[in-house]
């Protein structure tokens, strides 16, 4: 699993990628409410907001972690948003990508380098 | 961590410290946003069991004088004269175009009145008095905590430590003795439930709070659900959906206004904005407060701007407060609109990251409150 500085994790899954917000995100967020999911099948920019997530606090976008294409969204978030509460790291994954470039991954930090970043 | 210079501190603090409370800056006080099991759980158990708040960022102030409850007539368009000892009202300080200063709790305590108004507008309000109750002496009380205590099971856990209180009705003001210390309660509170609010010696103020703490039903609750707790009963916030640039009859507070204040009355005006407050009593207002459920599930928050339809260009108002609401299990807001388009059931469209989505009008409360009468 890599991880990125806006604290969303990104785990490799064939040529896929899948992109879901870090445990320490999801907690500081507090309640989930709401969740608006990107467009199937639309090609992204790193640094897109390619989601909106509500919290009971506030609210707050999810931005596309490198350049790719949307190939598939968690269609359970909508009407369970809590899932990112509950299990972010697993059912609460937010979409999949398929990147311009793998290799890109390899300039995310590690587990441990973001158990650093959030020490 | 959020910025906490300068800020002041409640004699509580130390305990929110020890309860896990995640402290941020709220009208000049470091208070805790939330606890451990976030805003979600802590309404939920306000609603199910007793929460118990910190409220002593609020002014408490005394008035004192032969003429007080006249004097302070002046300031608010609210019948205190009437007010029997041992009661309490809710009432606002207008300016002279009829615009919100401050909304208040204001109590008899037989020989002298008792004042809790908002932590942000405590020094203002002070010195408003002070210029304008000549013959009254105005007296901040700065020796007491404010602790509330809310929720279905507020009366059986606080009855258990101080017997009196079982038999107040809603809105009744008492002083009771608890281990040795003055406290001065009222039934009621800002979250529509039962419960009450408590003014108590700093120096005792923890050790009561931690005696109610050590009750199963009771967990400490943050702001944060203070804050939903408090819209989905409906109640106002002071800065948000009540301001100088809104009346008391248009945010739908005309209620609180009496008989005896309004035209016609023993007492009819006599406050600063009574021209323009009467006047809209009689006529309408030509906009109003009004309860709003978003039909998706996007909570429209404070500043969504809201439109007759998709296509319109000409805003029809403005929210001014806006969350999800636990209990009622979706998004709620408050806001303005025209009083043509403040009817229950009227649809609007509140404008999101740019798209525009459809609400309509509810009455308010969003929840129907659990007020002992």
């Amino acid at each position: 699993m890599k991880y990125t500085e806006e604290h969303e994790w990104l785990r490799v899954e064939g040529d896929l990628v899948v992109v879901g917000i870090t445990e320490h995100a999801a907690e500081q967020l507090g309640d989930v409410v709401f969740v608006e999911l990107p467009e199937l099948e639309t090609q992204v920019a790193k640094g897109d907001e390619v989601c909106v997530i509500e919290s009971v606090k506030a609210a707050s976008d999810i931005l596309a972690p490198c350049d790719g294409e949307i190939v598939a969204v968690n269609e359970a978030l909508p009407d369970t948003p809590a899932l990112v509460n509950e299990d972010p790291t697993g059912d609460g994954w937010f979409f999949k990508m398929k990147l311009d470039d793998m290799s890109v991954l390899d300039g995310f930090m590690s587990e441990d380098e973001y158990k650093d970043f959030i020490a | 961590m959020a910025d906490t210079e300068g800020l002041q501190r409640t004699v509580l603090h130390d305990l929110h410290l020890d309860l896990g409370g995640k402290m941020v800056p709220f009208a000049g006080y470091e208070m805790p946003v939330q606890f451990k099991p976030g805003v979600m759980a802590e309404h939920l158990h306000t609603r199910a069991h007793a929460g118990l708040f910190d409220v002593s960022h609020m002014g408490q102030v005394i008035l004192r004088g032969d003429g007080a409850a006249a004097a302070l007539e002046r300031l608010v368009p609210v019948d205190v004269q009437g007010l029997a000892a041992g009661r309490q009202r809710y009432a606002m300080f207008t300016d002279d175009r009829g615009g919100i200063l401050d909304d208040l709790m204001v109590a008899n305590r037989g020989d002298h009145l008792f004042l809790v108004v908002n932590a942000a507008c405590k020094d203002a309000d002070i010195a408003h008095m002070r210029a304008h109750l000549d013959g009254v002496t105005v007296t901040p009380v700065t020796d007491r905590a404010l602790i509330a205590l809310q929720g279905p099971q507020a009366t059986a856990v606080l009855a258990a430590l101080v017997p009196g209180v079982a038999d107040m009705r809603f809105m009744d003001v008492a002083t009771h003795a608890w281990d040795g210390a003055e406290l001065w309660v009222s039934r009621s509170g800002y979250t529509g439930e039962d419960g009450f609010e408590i003014s108590v010696p700093e120096a005792r103020a923890g050790a009561l709070a931690r005696a109610l703490l050590a009750r199963p039903e009771v967990a400490p609750i943050g702001l944060g659900a203070r804050d939903s707790l408090r819209l989905e009963a409906g109640l106002c916030l002071y800065g948000n959906d009540i301001t100088r640039d809104t009346t008391p009859v248009e945010a739908a507070l005309g209620w609180a206004i009496q008989k005896v204040r309004r035209r016609g009355g023993a007492r009819e005006g006599g406050f600063p904005g009574a021209g323009v407050i009467l006047r809209q009593l009689e006529d309408g207002p030509a906009r109003r407060r009004v309860g709003l459920r978003p039909e998706g599930r996007a909570p429209m928050r404070a500043g969504t701007v809201l439109f007759a339809d998709e296509a319109a260009t000409e805003p029809l108002g403005t929210v001014t407060s806006g969350a999800y609401g636990p209990s009622i299990e979706g998004p709620m807001s408050m806001g303005y609109l025209p009083a043509a388009l403040a009817a229950p059931g009227t649809r609007v469209f509140g404008e999101l990251r740019g798209r525009r989505h459809p609400a309509q009008v509810v009455d308010l409360p969003f929840r129907p409150p659990g007020y002992r009468k």
